[in-house]
This record gives structure tokens, sequence and C-alpha cells, in this order.
């Protein structure tokens, strides 16, 4: 029924429930019929908080890592920072190296389930091609060999974990002030012997993302567009740094805002707002206000902050990158992608690195301390972005407060930007192209948000577009059927 | 001296004194029994339920750990009724606080947790209460997590008969039962807690840690405790 007066509808891509994994997307339609507005609901991380507190601080770094198990290492690390911040302790370098191959061996795992499992189908079989075979198993019929590797490659990443907490996912080796476990000389050369197929692998997903953006370079360069603010963390010399870096802000031009900042004063520079349709806060650039103040976070982020990366493969990677871009950072959405690769080419090669250190093995791996302070904050690089965690105790060391800045919710706002930079290409009133799904899907899928449904690694990602009308009534439904 | 008898004990003879409790026997005899507020050296309670045996000709189970020997006794220890109630008795164990193994400091380090996984209980059928439970860590060295806490009173039982200290009681009924300090205040405010630990050491679950302890290096030494008793116990 045509309502040619208020002509002003919401497209919803509905949730619809958290327990089935929709992914669930409102589109604002304005009164002209065009695309307005577009909202990525997130239902995660109810309470999280909440349930926190009244636990003791110590508790944290076995609680932390249940909110994510695709990265429940970078919300350990971030944890026991927050905890040895409130115990004034510095963990022995030896658990630091430790809890450095665990983590960047998650890097790796994640972003090999990002590239190989979810995405390289895309890249290989085609966006529109069947769902159902759009999958790793699908690409495991046409591509054995490439399917395995990506296999392989996430199986070397979780060893990392494995093979020094006995346990890849969960596991109990981190805790305040060091390592509950060390890594023995055999597992050392285990990891070691990982080293070359990985490189390879990776190097192996770089050729085929190139050559996808070589044949489809406009499409690449102009897939959800849009010039925001970044942070990412760098070491001393600005050099890409997962671990334990500085936080550095840099605007759309490419040019610094702010450099060499501890994470600990995160708050005078990220402030959050709560939004009405998603559980998620969504952060801001504090001096900057919002919507001018909005900031993505994540691979694409950290490498448009990065001045150089220390290891070599990667570093080749990272010129050839920056060139794209000239002296702008790349805004392109769909680099994600290709920063996600290059990232965990370094992360391959940082490894080697740490293994190779002579102290990797050594047994100084606990140190102990008791509560100095009320409050604490850590700071790690988690696959899919800057990660914060925040305590305050009471004089027993009782939480009383928790702040988690999780990747996803800084990245909320750039999600609703792709969403909507796709929207307005896909969908003309009531009118939905063709493939629509599969693109906003695409655009998703680049942020890589931990959420169950961008997870499934079979089949399709469930969505459902809802359109409704200016006074919120349904107009059409277009789901995509489990 | 009172003079030995026999009982049969799943049918086999055991001898047994006057006196004595039908756990004291089967430990004697080597025949186990799925105990958690039992502690050796410490008075028997019967709190917990788990150490239930048949008697012939006794209508209902009796627990082994307070129940004497008497001639004559046909003891049953092993049967699929026992099993039942051994598997109820655990899940309403689980279900009567907040135990989430996988978060808890004593996660692998627990008796209560390895009674569940030997009486093969995989789920829980009853509905979780979730009590709001205080977590009271205003000792130096200690925390006491109620949330955990079985009431087995096996802490209470040691500050008394062992350490002399007498700090600890049981307050309230059913539901609102709560281990307390003294008179009901925060355990680090206590004047008569000597900080010794034996009630630490004695837990059988995460309810009583130390307070360095993050999970995967909880140590609690309850063998210790017992080699105490026993020496303390022995004539020169
Ligand atoms: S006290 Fe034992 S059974 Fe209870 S949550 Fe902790 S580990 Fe599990
Ligand atoms: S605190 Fe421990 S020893 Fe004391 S009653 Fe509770 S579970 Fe038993
Ligand atoms: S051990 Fe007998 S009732 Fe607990």
């Amino acid at each position: 029924m045509a309502e040619p007066s208020s002509y002003s509808k919401k497209i919803i891509i509905n949730p619809v429930t958290r327990i089935e994994g929709h992914a669930s997307i409102t589109i604002d339609l304005g009164r002209d019929g065009k695309v307005a507005d577009a909202h990525f609901h997130v239902n995660e991380f109810r309470g999280f908080e909440k349930f926190c507190e009244g636990r003791p601080f110590t508790e944290m770094p076995s609680i932390a890592p249940r909110i994510c198990g695709i990265c429940p290492v970078s919300h350990a690390v971030a944890s026991v920072k927050a905890c040895e911040d409130i115990m004034r302790l510095i963990p022995p370098p030896a658990a630091t190296l430790l809890r450095r191959v665990m983590h960047l061996g998650q890097m790796v795992s994640s972003h090999a389930l990002s590239f190989f499992h979810l995405s390289s189908p895309d890249f290989l079989l085609g966006f529109d091609s069947d769902p159902a075979k759009r999958n790793i198993i699908g690409l495991a019929e046409k591509f054995p060999d490439l399917a395995k590797r990506g296999i392989r490659l996430r199986k070397f990443g979780r060893e990392c974990s494995e093979r020094i907490a006995g346990k890849n996912i969960h596991s109990v080796g981190i805790t305040p002030g060091g390592m509950n476990l060390g890594l023995s000389e055999e597992n050392r050369k285990a990891l070691l012997a990982w080293i070359p197929e990985s490189i390879e692998t990776v190097r192996i997903g770089l050729d085929i993302f190139k050559r996808y953006r070589q044949k489809h370079m406009v499409e690449v360069d102009s897939f959800a567009n849009f010039e925001t603010l970044y942070l990412g963390t760098v070491g001393p010399q600005g050099e890409l740094e997962l671990y334990d870096g500085k936080l550095r802000f840099i605007n759309e031009k490419g040019e610094i805002l702010n450099d060499q900042i501890d994470p600990r004063q995160y708050l005078e520079f990220i402030a959050e707002r709560s939004l009405a349709f998603s559980y998620l806060k969504s952060p801001y650039y504090k001096p900057l206000g919002f919507p001018k103040g909005m900031y993505r976070v994540g691979p694409l982020a950290r490498l448009n902050v990065a001045s150089s990366i220390s290891t070599p493969l990667a570093q080749k990677e990272f010129t050839e990158y920056r060139q794209i871009g000239g002296k702008k950072p790349l805004h392109g959405t769909f680099y994600y992608h290709y920063a996600r690769l290059i990232e965990a080419l370094y992360a391959v090669e940082e490894m080697k690195n740490t293994l190779e250190n002579p102290r990797v093995t050594s047994s100084e791996i606990l140190a102990c301390a008791k509560r100095n302070q009320a409050e604490g904050i850590g700071c790690s690089e988690a696959p899919r972005g800057t990660l914060f965690h925040h305590y305050v105790t009471d004089e027993n060391g009782i939480l009383t407060k928790v702040n988690l800045l999780i990747a996803t919710g800084q990245n909320n706002a750039g999600m609703n930007r792709s969403i909507l930079e796709v929207a307005k290409k896909q969908v003309d009133g009531p009118n939905v192209k063709e493939g629509a799904l599969n693109r906003v899907e695409a655009a998703i899928r680049c942020y890589d948000p931990c959420l169950s449904c961008s997870t499934h690694a079979i089949g399709a990602m469930p969505l459902v577009i809802e359109i409704r009308d200016a006074d919120q009534r349904t107009v059409r439904v277009i789901q995509r059927a489990k | 001296m009172n003079a030995s008898f026999t009982i049969t004990i799943d049918n086999q003879s055991v001898e047994a004194t006057p006196g004595e409790s039908l756990l004291e026997v089967c430990r004697k005899a080597n025949i186990p029994l799925p105990v958690m507020c039992d502690f050796k050296g410490l008075s028997p309670v019967g709190a917990c339920r788990l150490c239930l045996v048949e008697i012939e000709g006794v209508p209902k189970l009796l627990p082994a750990c307070t129940t004497l020997v008497a001639p004559n006794q046909a003891v049953h220890t092993q049967s699929d009724k026992l099993r039942k109630y051994r598997r109820m008795i655990i899940e309403l164990i689980f279900s009567e606080r907040n135990h989430i193994c996988a978060i808890c400091v004593a996660n692998n380090n627990c008796e209560l947790q390895k009674m569940a996984y030997e009486l093969g209980m995989d789920h829980v059928r009853f509905p979780y209460l979730t009590p709001v439970c205080e977590v009271d860590a205003s000792h130096e060295k200690y925390v006491m997590d109620h949330n955990r806490c079985i009431l087995c009173t096996r802490c209470v039982r040691v500050c008394s008969e062992i350490e002399g200290a007498m700090t600890r009681d049981v307050m309230g009924r059913g539901f609102d039962a709560r281990i307390i300090t003294e008179f009901k205040q925060p355990w680090g405010d206590s004047t008569g807690c000597t900080s010794c630990g034996k009630c630490v050491q004695v837990c059988p679950t995460g309810a009583l840690t130390p307070n360095d302890a993050a999970q995967g290096r909880l140590k609690k030494n309850p063998e210790l405790v017992a080699l105490l008793i026993e020496k303390r116990e022995a004539k020169p």
C-alpha cells in the first residue's frame, strides 16, 4: 500500500534472538524514501560487568576470558594487566614472553578463522555464490589444499596456548603476577617448527586478497569507504605493537592526534554513549565529541596508525599497503581483510623472535604482591581491536566497579556506517537489490565482530530484513533461511 | 575392655569394636564410602548425608559417620537405591549455592567437584536457588566465599576442637544458614582468630582460600591437619 505522504520507512535486518545467532540490523529510510541511517544491534555482554562486582579482583583473569571463546587470551591479558596495576607489580620477563606467545598465537588463529574460514570463500567462490557452499566446506571441495592450510594455521595459533597452558581455550596459564605454567624446551621447538609453513600460508592468503583486489579494484576501494579517526597501540618508535603498546589516535588525514598515551589515561580520550538500540556502549574520541570523534579499531586501524612494522616480511607488505592510500589512511572497510593478513604475517614472524629469546623457557615466571591501590586499568590489542579492562576495588580487593571497553563496541559506529554505505547502494525505498543481504553480511564480516552470528563457519550469516514505515509498521520482510 | 564383635558389610564379615562408627569400621576394612563433612579426627556431625548406608531391618537410610556399630548388623554400602540418593544429594548441594567451577579459584582442586565426578553427576536436575551470598575478604590472609560453602562445618569443628579458638559458628537455618565469625562480624575484625589457617586447609571447597590463590594456584593441605591431629592424640 503506497503512503506517499509519509514515505519514511525503517528497514530492519532483524534479530532476532541471540540464541539463534541472528545479526540484527535496522535501516532507517528518510521521508524521501532514501536510506538515512543504519544500526547494527548487538545483544551481547549484557550484564557481564555487573555480575563481576562483588568478586575478588584476582578472579577476573579467569572470569573475563569467558566473554569470548575466540579471543580469551586478549581478555586474560587485559585483565591480568589491570590486576597487576592494582597490585603495582611488574611480572617477570619470562612470563611476559610466554603471554606474548599466547597472545600472538591467538591473533594468528583468530585472523586465520576470519580470513580462511569465513571470508576466503567470498573471495574464491564469489560473494553471490550459493550460501550453502560459501563456507569452509565448500572451499574444501574446490580448493582442498588451501582449506587444509587455513585449518592448520588456526591449529598452530591454538597450539601456542596448548603447549604453554595445556589447554587452548580458557586455560589457567595466565595469572596475576605472571604465569602458572612455563614452556618446556620440547614445546618451544615444536612451536618453532610451525613457523615456515605458517608464513607460507599467510602469504598465500595475501596473494588471494591482492589478486581479488586487482580484479575488483573499484568495488574493493569503494566498498563502505568513509573517513573516521583510528585508534591502535604502537611501540616506542610508532611501530605496530599488539601486547604492550601505547595508544595512538590519528585523524582521517593520517595526522597524529595523540601519541604514546598510557592506556591508563584512556578515559581522558574516550567517552562512551549508551545507545537505545544496542547493549553495546558506543565510544568516541572525547576531544572531538560525537559524531566527529567516531573512530575505528582493529587491524585496519592498527595498520593505519602504525609507522612501521618491526619484522621484515610484514614490513614489506606494509609498505605496499601504505602505497595504496599515499599519505592518507585506508578508509575502505574491505581493507580490514588486507590489514588482518599483514598482521597475521607479523604475528608469525614476531612469534619466532619471541620463541628464540632464551628467556622464554625460564622457570622464573611468577611474582607476588597484594592489592596496593584501589584501581587498575589493563589494555591489549584483541584481534578485533583495542581492549580495555578497568577495575575498582574496595579495601579488601572486592570489585566494586568493572568497565570493559571491547573492540566490537568501539567499532559499533563504524559498523553502522559501513552498513549505511552499503544500504545506500542496495536499498531504494522498499526495493532491495538482489544480493543486498550478501553485501551487508560482507560489510559486517570485515570487522569480524565477535558475535555468535558472525562466527557461523558453516552456512551464511542468518539475517532478516524487515522494512518498516515512519510509524514503525512492517512493510516488508526479507529473510535468508537458515 | 569391651569385646569386639563381627558385623557384615556388603556380605563380608568385618570386626568391630563397641563405640566405633560404621564409617570407621568401613575405613579399617578398606570399604570406600563417599564422605564430605567427615574429617578424620574431628567429631562427626552427619551434615552432608553422602555416607548413607542401608542396614537390614532398619527402614531408613543412615549416615555411616554418625551411626554406631552394633552386634549382628548387616550393612550394605552399594545399591541402586544408595547410588540414586547420593546422586540426588550431591546435586542438591550444588543447587543450594553458586558453584561455577569454571571460574572458581578451587577449580580442579576441590573435594566437592571431585566427588561430583565420582558420583557421575553430569548435570543438576533441581532448580538452582542462586542465593545472594557475601564474599568476606576482610581477613589479611584468607577469603571466605559463602557462594561455595556447603555447610559441612569442618571449619567450625577444626577451629574449636583442634585450634581451640572457637571463632566460627553456624547462624540461621536451612536456606539462610551461614558460617559466621564470632558474633557475625567481618573475619578481619575477629579478635579470637589466630590466623592459623586450619579452617582453610580442611575446607573441602573454594569457600575458604588464601587470598593470594588465583585459579590454578590453590594448594590445600588437609593431610597436614590430619597428621597434626593424629600426632596430638598419640600417646607417648
Ligand atoms: S567450590 Fe568446588 S564445586 Fe564449588 S564451584 Fe568451586 S570448584 Fe566447583
Ligand atoms: S567454609 Fe568450607 S569448611 Fe566451612 S562449612 Fe563451608 S564448606 Fe565447610
Ligand atoms: S560424611 Fe557422613 S554425613 Fe557427611
